[in-house]
């Protein structure tokens, strides 16, 4: 590559320079999508992407931002390639910047190949349907939401609650039952402080996983243009790590919301229709192009299985940004606000919340034989109690009958002792299961109508 | 109109050498400006760039052609070269067809497997259909018979559940020259030879035709037969009919893929054809690893053996996303005219309707409502104006029915996309989130849906099933609308400030809502539920109700009537088999009147002073019991 760019042309005729955006006129053979090098008046070197490209003018997105190009001796030449991060098998201990380079102080990786960061689609008949289940030991999670391999699930958040502790205790606990092999951990931050890199960094040192981890950093002070390829090359990454090396990888996205206000910026200063509160019309199929390459294919080892993080705006669930992803990913982890107040940790409400990998992730010889029953009667008998609860809060708890007091008391219980658990504290599938059942022996037993006769002979709690 | 189709497709001839290459311009995203294209029509398909990326054409400036390119366009480069290929974007038809998965412009995703991998590169060139399979084909002509449009040529056993009838191509007729005998035959094999004013022409098994363009018809006629979906909320309370159209709108995690998978495993529909429209590629691998192994009700044979899968999932192209429903309806009509009764599902229209967005937007148009374009409503009719039950040519009948998904952003059905598919659609299936979040499922609110076919089908449900359906439905439509009614003021004032019948109310409604409007999809016999026993399953709920609120009339207390051991049996009929159902019923049916004639006995021993009116009204009240089982 570098000596083909040596002889490439350096073009001086910059235009324009807007937001993160450059015109160059006069330039010849130039490709959509292509990366250019960008060389400032100050002798900086910074990338950028051909986004429109005509016979003699070309518009670019500017990695690092536009500060100090100016129109006169800013010079451009583009490198005949579009953007590609190299991969090989020395990726894992290391840590990335937005741009791919490596900033752990340890020398450059020698790639096997250098990837297409936009990566192809999965053909739907190479995939093999994710159904092995993943054991959290998060109760919530495992008994009513359950992860599997290869399923896109992310988390729900808002600001000031705690989703970064939950997804490190996910990083963590999460094993497939039977198995030794650990995850690799692919982490990517977009726009977080580095307060919170820190955090998941302090936590995969002491844990052991960061030699198993490979982190792209792009902190609340970097160039926010760089949060649009940073999560494509950690996605590169992965994709080599599960599909080549057959590793089983977690993808850790956070935040997402960061990462579609860079789209919205660069939509913006393109001067596009705008969609839904200003974010672009493509927003459903650029995120699509993000969450789809979770996956297992069929005949390889290896998987991606995705947490994206993201918090919502003013806890408003119909905002365009958890809105387009909960139609994209395989359910939704929700945070509740509530739920966090009350001290209830992980305040993950299990009513919002969704797992549509669930039904084929568990069941006899992946999990237990009861566990779909149990769980559709934790939501039904916690849903009355909910009820309950705001009937109370009009009429006064002495209006309620005996029958509507047991629900009312299962619902407190139900939150504070299979909702809330420690952040070290993991729980088997076999543990939450059973705490299910005697959870439930607090209300009347032929109200376990969603339970099938066979699992209340053979579990319910003497 | 079938004429004039005819020469729009040869009058497209193939272009000269020097007039059909142009130049591309400008790229960005899926859409490319090429110049030098004079003479190029609308919709024209081209092959952009060195390695012939597929593109259509869709606008036109003096020598400008700008074209929607259905593969990425990362790397294409202004001066790489633009052909064309005469022909506007087309399907082959022909036996090979089902059990197929193709991308929205009929590439065969298996295929490509074989030609690139697992992933999908851009310009991968895999024929949509086997060339090279021999056909066992039964001819039905002779040798000097006129055929038209429409006529039968002869018949080939696609699957065990479809034969697919090899018919005249439309716009086509004349004297049978030659046929062939019965025999193997491949797709390109001419089969018969048509005579006529013209001249002769060869006929093979294959046909083209434009997906844009609806096949032609002779009239359409009224909707009037069930489609049998075994889903008790769709076929009880809300049944589309065949050649009907159905919208399911519902914010995420409602279930609409769910529903849609349903629809297609258990409707009594000859074809299905599944359109998964920017949607996950989960799904579509599910439906592809489920359907080979799941038994069709209706026939005994895997629901594979009836299916055409289209997939253009979310991170594919997005133009090709554009065009997959129009691909998926061009088949459909294709198998309509051979007589079928055809379902699509089309999961998700709305992210079809992005797509028209996203194109609209790079040709800068002025946006209509949200940043789609102005013509989204005609053309989400022209769309669904595809379906319905329809006089064909060959003198047979055939439907389509067409079900769309809805994705309304945040969930609000105010939306343009949902409101303009409203304004076409008859039927309307709403899913609702607070629902879904109680986990009732499917999660189709009763309140909102709503069926303009009702009036049609009852006829259907009567004849077939039993003669008091219509007044069963209407008593539990109105139980329901008095829950609703009633929770209004329960929120207000609690529980017990009702009175008790309404109170009962409360918990027949719950019943109803509960057993009945709620199907587990992932239960093995709950998932289908046929109409004879979803009507005697709503039965007993409904004597329930109306036997209880006599007791009540008796002196029996609500709390006594919520405690009764039958409801946990009434909770459970939805898992009886179809061999046992009957049996259990009737069972049920006698343990809860004698339930009911015991906490009425008990009834006259605590409190003798009523004994005498008491007695008599029990006895009454089991003469019409014992009448209501026969």
């Amino acid at each position: 590559m570098a000596d083909k760019s040596s002889k490439r042309t350096e073009y001086q005729n910059v235009t324009e320079v807007s937001g993160p955006l450059m015109v160059v006129e006069g330039i010849s053979d130039v490709a959509y999508d292509e990366i250019a090098k960008i060389k400032l008046p100050s002798g900086e070197e910074r990338l950028g992407q051909v986004l429109e490209a005509e016979s003699n003018r070309a518009v670019l997105q500017v990695f690092e931002g536009t500060r100090g190009l100016d129109t006169d001796d800013t010079s451009v030449q583009f490198t005949g390639e579009v953007m590609k991060f190299g991969v090989s098998d020395e990726l894992l201990g290391r840590v990335f910047n937005g741009i791919g380079e490596p900033i752990d102080g340890s020398p450059d990786i020698i790639p096997d190949e250098r990837r297409n960061i936009e990566g192809n689609p999965i053909n739907p008949s190479a995939r093999e349907y994710p159904r092995e289940f993943i054991q959290t030991g998060v109760s919530t999670i495992d008994g009513m939401l359950t992860l599997v391999r290869g399923q896109k699930l992310p988390i729900f958040s808002a600001s000031g609650l705690p989703h970064n502790s939950v997804a490190a205790q996910i990083a963590r606990q999460s094993k497939v039952l039977g198995e030794e092999e650990e995850f690799a951990v692919v982490f990517c931050a977009m726009g977080i402080t580095a307060e919170e890199a820190n955090f998941f960094q302090k936590d995969f040192e002491r844990t052991g996983a960061l030699e198993r981890s490979v982190l792209f950093l792009n902190l609340a002070n970097d160039p926010a243009i760089e949060r649009i390829i940073i999560p494509r090359m950690a996605l590169t990454a992965a994709e080599y790590l599960a599909f080549d090396e057959g590793m089983q990888v977690l993808v850790i996205l956070t935040d997402m919301t960061n990462y579609c206000e860079a789209l919205r910026e660069i939509a913006a200063a393109r001067e596009e229709v705008p969609g839904r509160r200003g974010y672009p019309g493509y927003m459903y199929t650029d995120l699509a192009s993000i969450y789809e390459r979770a996956g297992r294919i069929l005949d390889r080892e290896g998987s991606i299985t995705m947490i994206p993080i993201l918090t919502m705006p003013d806890d408003d669930i119909t905002h365009p940004i958890p809105d387009l992803t909960g139609y994209i990913t395989e359910g939704q982890l929700v945070f509740s606000r509530e739920l966090h107040r009350k001290g209830i940790r992980p305040p993950i409400t299990p009513g919002e919340s969704l797992s549509r990998l669930m039904e084929e992730g568990i069941g006899e010889e992946r999990t237990r034989e009861d566990h779909s029953d149990v769980s559709n009667q934790l939501y039904a008998a916690y849903a009355e109690g909910l009820d309950l609860r705001d009937l109370v809060a009009v009429v006064g708890e002495e209006a309620l009958s005996e029958r509507d007091k047991l629900y009312l008391d299962f619902a407190e219980k139900f939150e504070e002792r299979f909702i809330n658990q420690g952040k070290e504290e993991d729980r088997s599938i076999d543990g939450t299961l059973d705490l299910a059942w005697e959870l439930l022996t607090n209300i009347p037993k032929k109200d376990l109508k969603r339970i099938d006769e066979k699992w209340i002979g053979k579990y319910y709690p003497e | 109109m079938v004429e004039e189709i005819e020469e729009s497709i040869s009058r497209m001839e193939e272009p000269s050498e020097e007039e059909g290459e142009g130049k591309i311009i400008h790229v960005a995203g899926p859409v490319v400006e090429a110049d030098n294209l004079r003479g190029a029509e609308m919709y024209e398909v081209v092959e952009v760039g060195e390695e012939g990326l597929i593109g259509e054409v869709i606008e036109l400036e003096e020598d400008v052609a700008t074209i929607q390119v259905y593969e990425e366009t990362g790397g294409i480069k202004p001066g790489e070269p633009v052909k064309r290929t005469g022909e506007p974007l087309s399907l082959e038809l022909a036996p090979g067809l089902i059990e197929q998965i193709y991308d929205g412009i009929q590439r065969p995703l298996e295929g490509i497997v074989e030609e690139a991998g697992d992933f999908i590169r851009r310009g991968v060139d895999v024929s949509p259909l086997d060339e090279e399979k021999e056909w066992e084909f039964k001819p039905q002509v002779e040798e000097g018979d006129e055929v038209e449009h429409g006529d039968i040529l002869g018949v080939v056993e696609e699957t065990t559940t479809v034969d697919h009838k090899v018919m005249v191509p439309p716009g086509k007729k004349g004297v049978v020259k030659e046929i062939v005998s019965i025999g193997e035959y491949t797709i390109n094999d001419t089969i018969a030879v048509l005579e006529n004013e013209d001249g002769e022409e060869e006929i093979s098994m294959k046909q083209r035709w434009p997906v844009r363009v609806g096949r032609p018809i002779k009239e359409k006629k009224q909707p009037g037969e069930i489609l049998v979906t075994g889903q008790r909320v769709l076929d009880t309370f809300f049944p589309l009919a065949k050649g009907g159209t159905a919208a399911i709108p519902g914010g995420f995690g409602t279930g609409k893929t769910v529903i849609q998978h349903q629809l297609a495993k258990w409707s009594d529909a000859d074809i299905v054809v599944y359109v998964g429209c920017g949607e996950r590629g989960n799904e579509m691998t599910e439906v592809l690893r489920d359907f080979p192994e799941l038994e069709d009700p209706w026939t005994g044979e895997p629901l594979m053996k009836r299916t055409v899968l289209i997939a253009n999932t979310s991170n594919m192209p997005v133009a090709a996303r554009e065009a997959s429903v129009f691909s998926g309806i061009t088949i459909a009509e294709y198998y309509r005219d051979m007589g079928y009764n055809v379902a699509l599902m089309a999961d998700s229209t709305s992210r079809w309707a992005e797509a028209l967005r996203e194109i609209s937007g790079r040709l800068e148009e002025m946006p209509g409502e949200e940043g789609f374009p102005a013509y989204l409503a005609s053309d989400l009719a022209s769309f669904y104006e595809r379906a319905g039950i329809c006089e064909l040519h060959g003198n047979r009948e055939g439907s389509i029915s067409v079900i769309g998904a809805v994705s309304p952003s945040g969930g609000d059905f105010s939306e343009p996309v949902t409101q303009n598919t409203l304004r076409i659609v008859q039927v309307f299936w709403a899913l609702d989130t607070e629902l879904k979040n109680r986990r009732h499922f499917p999660a189709v609110d009763w309140l909102t849906s709503y069926s303009l076919y009702l009036d049609e089908v009852s006829d259907w449900w009567e004849e077939n099933v039993n003669e008091h359906w219509k007044s069963l439905r209407r008593e539990t439509m109105r139980l329901l609308e008095k829950e609703s009614e009633l929770e209004e003021i329960v929120q207000l004032v609690g529980p017990d400030a009702l009175p008790p019948s309404d109170q009962f109310a409360l918990q027949a409604a719950r019943i109803i809502r509960e057993d009945f409007l709620q199907q587990n999809a992932f239960h093995e016999v709950d998932t289908f539920c046929e109409p004879e026993k979803q009507f005697w399953m709503l039965h007993l709920m409904m004597a329930f109700y109306s036997t209880g609120l006599e007791a009540l009339d008796e002196g029996v207390t609500v709390d006594e009537l919520a405690s009764m051991d039958i409801l946990e049996k009434i909770s459970r009929m939805s898992n009886y088999p179809s061999e046992e159902w009957e049996r259990r019923f009737n069972k049920i049916e006698m343990e809860m009147n004698e339930e009911f004639n015991e906490l009425e006995e008990s009834l006259e021993l605590s409190s003798p002073v009523d004994e005498e009116s008491g007695a008599g009204k029990i006895s009454l009240s089991a003469e019409e019991v014992s009448l209501e089982e026969e």
